[in-house]
């Protein structure tokens, strides 16, 4: 027989490891990025005229210097925000004030009632505070992912971010668009 | 009786120690899956708004960051300033910014770029806007507005 091989001492191995570890802890940060994602508009073309767009289809909403809220030509609060988005959107009892709505085909969805060309038009001052902004772009956003899950709960029975299958997602999306216009930047109260 | 007597008093055998570095190199593993290498030291103080509605950001690698907030150091005063990389930067050195960003990137992926916007909650809007409009003149049309998961409304 043959002598056994010696074991190396695999101990040290643990503090080598252990370095590593430190290393990485200290030069890292969890990856906690997280944000509401928005698409900017292209610039607008001078010579283009910007399309009309019926007043009754723009949901208009008003963020002034101390961070108050004007909705719809009336003052208005965070918390009835979204429901007053969602009613605008849905227009539940064909009101002429708001959106209109048609009937469209969407494939994967069939017949769906839909608002035609809903806008929301989200205009801020340069003196808002980007807290009161971003909750404001959080009500707006919560308002249409709603919408979402409600129509694939009725279409499909499950919420939307249980969806499997990229075609019926796609179908919610085109039948509900994230339609939020920031609107042109305007000068007004100073920084 | 006598058969289960053992010979004579062994000393405790040795406690093998060689798996112990594989735990360890699962640790390891483990916190570079989940970890990202800081992107740059902060000069400016970000304390993210906080929304419900929030989405992960989907490629890391394809992200890059505008960091806006008032300057950490208190002796540059409390205005919001822009961050970019390392540096403190003014609106029209956001072009270079992202033309760097751009050039670094595949070809492929150019157009799936991301820019991520850290702001603090008590910047004002105007900076804000002017970078948004920088941004919209340059092309980076895909923004996301960072923001930590938590309650939006909390009553004021």
């Amino acid at each position: 027989m043959s002598k056994k091989t010696p074991q190396i001492n695999s101990g040290s191995m643990a503090d080598i490891s252990f370095l590593l570890i430190s290393f990485f802890l200290l030069t890292s940060s969890i990856n906690t990025d997280m944000g509401i994602s928005r698409k900017l508009p292209p610039p607008l073309d001078p010579n283009v005229k910007p399309p009309e767009i019926k007043q009754r289809n723009v949901f208009t909403v008003l963020v002034n210097q101390s961070d108050r809220l004007l909705v719809e030509g009336k003052p208005g609060d965070l918390s009835t925000l979204k429901s007053l988005a969602k009613e605008f959107y849905t227009n539940p009892s064909d009101n002429p004030d708001l959106a209109e709505m048609e009937m469209k085909f969407i494939p994967n969805l069939g017949d769906v009632r839909v608002a035609k060309s809903a806008v929301i038009s989200l205009k801020n001052d340069r003196g808002t505070s980007y807290e009161m902004y971003l909750k404001v772009q959080n009500e707006l956003t919560a308002a249409i992912n709603e919408l979402r899950d409600e129509l694939s709960v009725q279409k499909f029975g499950v919420k939307l971010s249980l969806l499997t299958n990229e075609d019926q997602i796609n179908a919610i999306k085109t039948a509900i668009p994230v339609s939020i216009s920031e609107a042109e930047p305007e000068n007004v109260g100073g920084q | 009786m006598a058969r289960f007597k053992k010979k004579g008093s062994k000393a405790a055998p040795e406690i093998n120690t060689g798996s112990m570095s594989d735990i360890i190199f699962m640790f390891l593993f483990f916190f570079m899956v989940i970890t990202t290498i800081r992107e740059a030291t902060l000069i400016v103080k970000v304390r993210p708004p906080q929304a419900s509605e929030v989405q992960k950001l989907e490629k890391k690698s394809l992200v890059s960051y505008i960091y806006i907030g008032p300057p950490i150091k208190k002796d540059l005063g409390g205005q919001s300033r822009i961050q970019l990389n390392d540096q403190f930067a003014a609106i029209n050195d956001i072009q270079e910014f992202i033309t760097r960003e751009r050039e670094s990137r595949d070809e492929v992926d150019r157009k799936l770029i991301t820019t991520s916007l850290k702001i603090d909650r008590e910047t004002r809007m105007g900076i804000v806007t002017d970078v948004k409009q920088e941004l919209r003149r340059i092309g980076a049309f895909k923004i996301s507005y960072s923001a930590a998961k938590g309650k939006a409304l909390n009553k004021n």
